[in-house]
């Protein structure tokens, strides 16, 4: 077993517990510079690894954790998660190295900035490389609670709060949802482990948790991946700082939904349901985001919609690429590849898109689409890297998004040659939605580059004089743009290095080394292929709606914000809200009087129910003694006395009702022959109402509480109930006495073992003395309770104080 | 106008020691016949409030200078002495020991650890509702 490089996914968050000591300590640099080091070693380390996964092989790290329940920290860096992992850390550097310039290190608090950013990387990485469920969930939520810290950056804007809670909101729920099917499958396959779990995989298809857990686990990659509809907070989320933005919530902390479904992809493939739910709902978030991204006036939320577009599309992808499972043909392994190869590409060209938005509204203090215009020749390097962004956004050469968005295309048409689960029919349905989809994709990316740099220039409206960002901010888009071009021209050898490897991880079911991943990428496919004039077709139709803009965007007005998911998050929390405090202030009176009634509603309920279902009533007259005369004229007059209790109108007649009800409790006692019981039971009467003549004294009369009839009846109706249920039971057990008692032993041993008479007084202070011992005591808590009370009473002086 | 109770008063003083006296046999023959410290103690509390009645809080209070509060806490700590000195014998907790002797007077007498156990019972049952009837008594 090695240690070596689990640990290094907790490198992030070692080094962030010295990142508040360098940002107090050390003023003259700013902190960013410091934690820059990390995600670049990091990243140099995880390169070195992509020979191993090239050649189909995989890196496993073990460090223990809860050996006795299954559960450890590991780190397996197979063809996907070293893929990931690259992502993470090489953007990950980019955007600290964009944030030192982005943030200023003496308004803003970089200490807590870096801390959570480091947190999150650790998070990220241990999401993708853990091979244990456990411990993946454990990432998971670690990367929600810093993405909720990091939403929340700026916690003095209500803003910013109210997107940290939403996001925090729905991705809990959804991990949540995670973890219930993790836990199944755990069930399911008796381990925790990945890879064992897919090792026999074969054997959960028609288990009865398979659909259950299928479900609970997209559940959670549609949350944390913004999908339809949980794509609500990603829009929101918007409010953090734009290296936040481009970090997390466009090409790392999304994508882990994106991971998931990838990885679990080999245990559910096998599944109708796994199909056609991450295919649809990834076509339909592809489309709903790039219709909404149109509407968007703000430049970060434009690209948020887009984000979740381009999501969809990744997970259309995913759920495509399943259907090699089914059947092994040529025509589906596009899909795989296609996904991964566009995960890649989005990530370096949203990367660099939103940096740019961030410069834009760093430069001109505005990110309002309709304020900006005319910046191209003010900004010529940041309208070039927005251009190349967007156009591989928009699908068109010679950028990597062109050539993911024809692979993406010719699988959505292979989809019509799937002949099962009812696939040939509805078929059709995905190259069209996809194609819809694309040719808005391409009127947004227009929108988001042409409105902003090109037009008019409204210097007037800018809150700044806007100029070219400094050099360092324009480093890390830069880059990602270069890398945006680069892959374009050298498909092949990502495709090689990176993408092959990560497909045979995602299918090992289908490939055992990745050189069989018969995919080449090839950027002209000649006139003959279908995928090239639907593009063409994107390009003519995008372009006319473009140029017509102005004329129909106005129809996005027509819903109202009522209608929107939006307003249902927010009904639904103050419902929830509302509701439940409407709920808990109808049951929760601050009456004793009514939570009496439901001790003793439920008491009688249960009791009797439960009597009823197990079938234990039951009345032995047998064992009954008979009854004396005296008893029953005891019985008599204790019947009174209780009646008079309830009855009575004034204190002074339900006190003395009570001591006649004592007294003939004695009696019955005496008859009973328990002369202890009796004698104890005289004294402590005549004591208690003496107690309650001196207390009674000083209270007002007897009041009526302006009780209602209704009320009156169903307080009668209760105490019939507990009247009739102790009844019952009290028959029942009487008539049911399963073992003999044990006093014959304390009658046979009281002389020889205890060296007393008096059984009952030597079953108090020898046999059972503890309880005795016990019930002293309560008896001096009491004696001094009442001291307290009486003699220092805090409360009655506090309320005094308050008053004056 | 001062009621004059000294019928009342010349009666309780008689009385009082009756009671007394028929505690302590209670408390005593507690073991053999009914009684036992509860009652026993029960019963010296009801002596104590007839002189409460007679006479007034303060004359009790200087006739019986106990601090109640301290009694119960003595026989608080007396039973629980006489439960835990059951350890020393290398025995379980709670373990009573028992015999008989001959005592001058007496004759030949059974002497019990029960006893010792019972009288922090005594004690506890008369501080305690001795403290809430001074308590209460006092405060009106």
């Amino acid at each position: 077993m090695t240690l070596e490089f689990v640990l290094l996914i907790f490198l992030p968050i070692v080094a962030a517990l010295f990142i508040p000591l360098l940002f107090r300590k050390i003023k003259g640099i700013h902190t960013g510079w410091f934690v820059l080091a990390v995600p670049v070693v990091l990243f140099i380390y995880y390169t070195t690894f992509i020979k191993t996964t090239m050649d189909g092989g995989h890196a496993l790290s073990e460090l223990q954790w809860i050996p006795s329940l299954g559960i450890s920290f590991v780190s397996y860096l197979d063809g996907l998660s070293i893929l990931f992992s690259l992502l993470i850390t090489g953007i990950g550097a980019l955007v600290v190295l964009y944030s030192i310039f982005y943030l200023d290190k003496n308004k803003e608090k970089l200490g807590n900035f870096y801390v959570y950013l480091l947190l999150f990387m650790s998070a990220m990485l241990g999401v993708v490389q853990s091979d244990n469920v456990i411990s993946l969930y454990l990432f998971w939520e670690l990367t929600s609670i810093s993405s909720f810290l990091l939403i929340g950056y700026w916690f003095t804007r209500d803003g910013s709060r109210f997107g940290a809670l939403k996001s925090m909101m729905v991705t809990v729920f959804g991990g949540l949802m995670m973890l219930g099917g993790f836990i199944l499958l755990g069930i399911m396959g008796g381990t925790f482990s990945i890879r064992e779990l897919i090792a026999q995989s074969s054997t959960f298809v028609g288990h009865e948790f398979f659909t259950l857990a299928l479900v609970l686990i997209l559940l959670g990659a549609f949350t944390k991946s913004a999908q339809f509809p949980f794509y609500i907070w990603l829009p929101d989320a918007m409010e953090a700082p734009t290296p936040v933005s481009a970090y997390l919530h466009s090409a790392t902390m999304v994508k882990a939904g994106l991971y998931l479904v990838a990885r679990f992809t080999p245990i559910f493939a096998a599944s109708e349901v796994w199909i056609w739910l991450v295919t649809g709902i990834g076509l339909l978030t592809l489309f709903w985001g790039s219709l909404f991204a149109v509407k968007q006036t703000d430049l970060k939320a434009i690209l948020a919609f887009s984000t979740v577009s381009q999501l969809g599309l990744i997970m259309s992808l995913l759920g495509a690429g399943a259907i090699t499972f089914h059947v092994d043909e040529a025509l589906f392994s596009f899909a795989m590849f296609a996904a991964i190869f566009h995960l890649i590409n989005h990530a370096t060209f949203k990367g660099s898109l939103f940096m740019i938005a961030g410069i834009v509204d760093h430069e001109t203090g505005t990110r309002d689409i309709r304020k900006l215009g005319g910046l191209m020749s003010i900004m010529p390097v940041s309208f070039t890297v927005a251009f190349i962004g967007s156009m591989s956004m928009a699908g068109l050469p010679p950028f990597n998004g062109f050539l993911s968005k024809e692979m993406f295309l010719q699988s959505m048409l292979a989809i019509r040659h799937f002949e099962l689960f009812n696939f040939s029919t509805w078929g059709v349905v995905f190259p069209v939605v996809a194609w819809i989809a694309s040719v808005f994709t391409f009127i947004y990316s227009f929108y988001f580059v042409f409105k902003t740099f090109a037009g008019k220039q409204k210097i007037g409206k800018l809150p700044r004089k806007p100029h070219e960002a400094p050099f360092g901010m324009l480093i890390s888009p830069v880059i990602l743009a270069m890398l945006v071009v680069t892959i374009f021209f050298i498909p092949n050898v990502v495709g090689k290095w990176l993408v092959k490897p990560a497909v045979m991880a995602i299918q090992p079911y289908q490939y055992s080394h990745p050189s069989e991943v018969g995919v080449h990428v090839s950027a002209w496919h000649g006139f003959d292929s279908p995928e090239l004039w639907l593009t063409v077709g994107i390009v003519l139709i995008g372009g006319l709606l473009y140029l017509s803009l102005s004329k129909w965007q106005k129809f996005y007005g027509i819903q109202p914000d009522t209608l929107s998911l939006n307003a249902l998050y927010d009904t639904t929390m103050m419902f929830s809200e509302k509701g439940m405090n409407r709920l808990s202030r109808i049951y929760m009176t601050g009456l004793i009087r009514t939570y009496l009634l439901y001790i003793f509603a439920f008491l009688s309920v249960t009791t009797i129910a439960m009597l009823f279902l197990q079938d234990a009533f039951a009345v032995d007259m047998s064992s009954f003694s008979k009854i004396s005369a005296y008893g029953l004229i005891n019985a008599v007059i204790l019947l009174l006395a209780v009646a008079f209790v309830l009855l009575s109108k004034t204190r002074l007649g339900a006190i003395i009702s009570l001591g006649a009800v004592g007294y003939s409790v004695a009696l019955f006692f005496v008859i009973f022959k328990a002369p202890d019981l009796a004698l104890t039971q005289l004294v402590i009467e005549t004591v208690s109402v003496a107690l309650f003549l001196l207390a009674f004294q000083h209270l007002p009369k007897l009041s009526d509480h302006g009780e209602k009839k209704s009320h009156k009846f169903v307080n009668a109706i209760i105490a019939l109930g507990v009247g009739v249920t102790v009844t019952l039971v009290a028959l029942s057990s009487h008539s049911q006495k399963l073992v003999q008692s044990i006093s014959q032993y304390y009658k046979d041993t009281v002389e020889t073992e205890a060296g007393g008479g008096n059984i009952v007084n030597v079953i108090l202070v020898d046999y059972r003395g503890f309880d005795t011992l016990f019930e002293i005591a309560v008896l001096a808590i009491a004696g001094i309770g009442v001291l307290g009370m009486i003699k220092l009473r805090l409360a009655r002086k506090e309320s005094s104080d308050e008053n004056k | 106008m001062k009621t004059n109770d000294v019928i009342l008063q010349t009666t309780t003083k008689v009385v009082f020691f009756i009671i007394f006296l028929f505690s302590i046999h209670i408390f005593f023959a507690g073991h053999y016949t009914p009684g036992g410290g509860f009652v026993g103690g029960l019963l010296t509390t009801g002596a104590i409030v007839l002189l409460l009645l007679a006479f007034d809080l303060k004359t009790v209070q200087k006739a019986l200078p106990f601090n109640f509060t301290i009694m119960t806490a003595i026989g608080l700590l007396l039973a629980l002495g006489t439960a835990a000195g059951a350890i020393f014998f290398n025995v379980p907790f709670f373990t009573h020991a028992f015999d008989y002797f001959t005592l001058p007077l007496f004759g030949e007498t059974s002497l019990h650890t029960a006893i010792i156990f019972d009288a922090g019972v005594f004690l506890v049952v008369v501080g305690s509702a001795i403290t809430i009837i001074q308590s209460i008594g006092g405060d009106s």
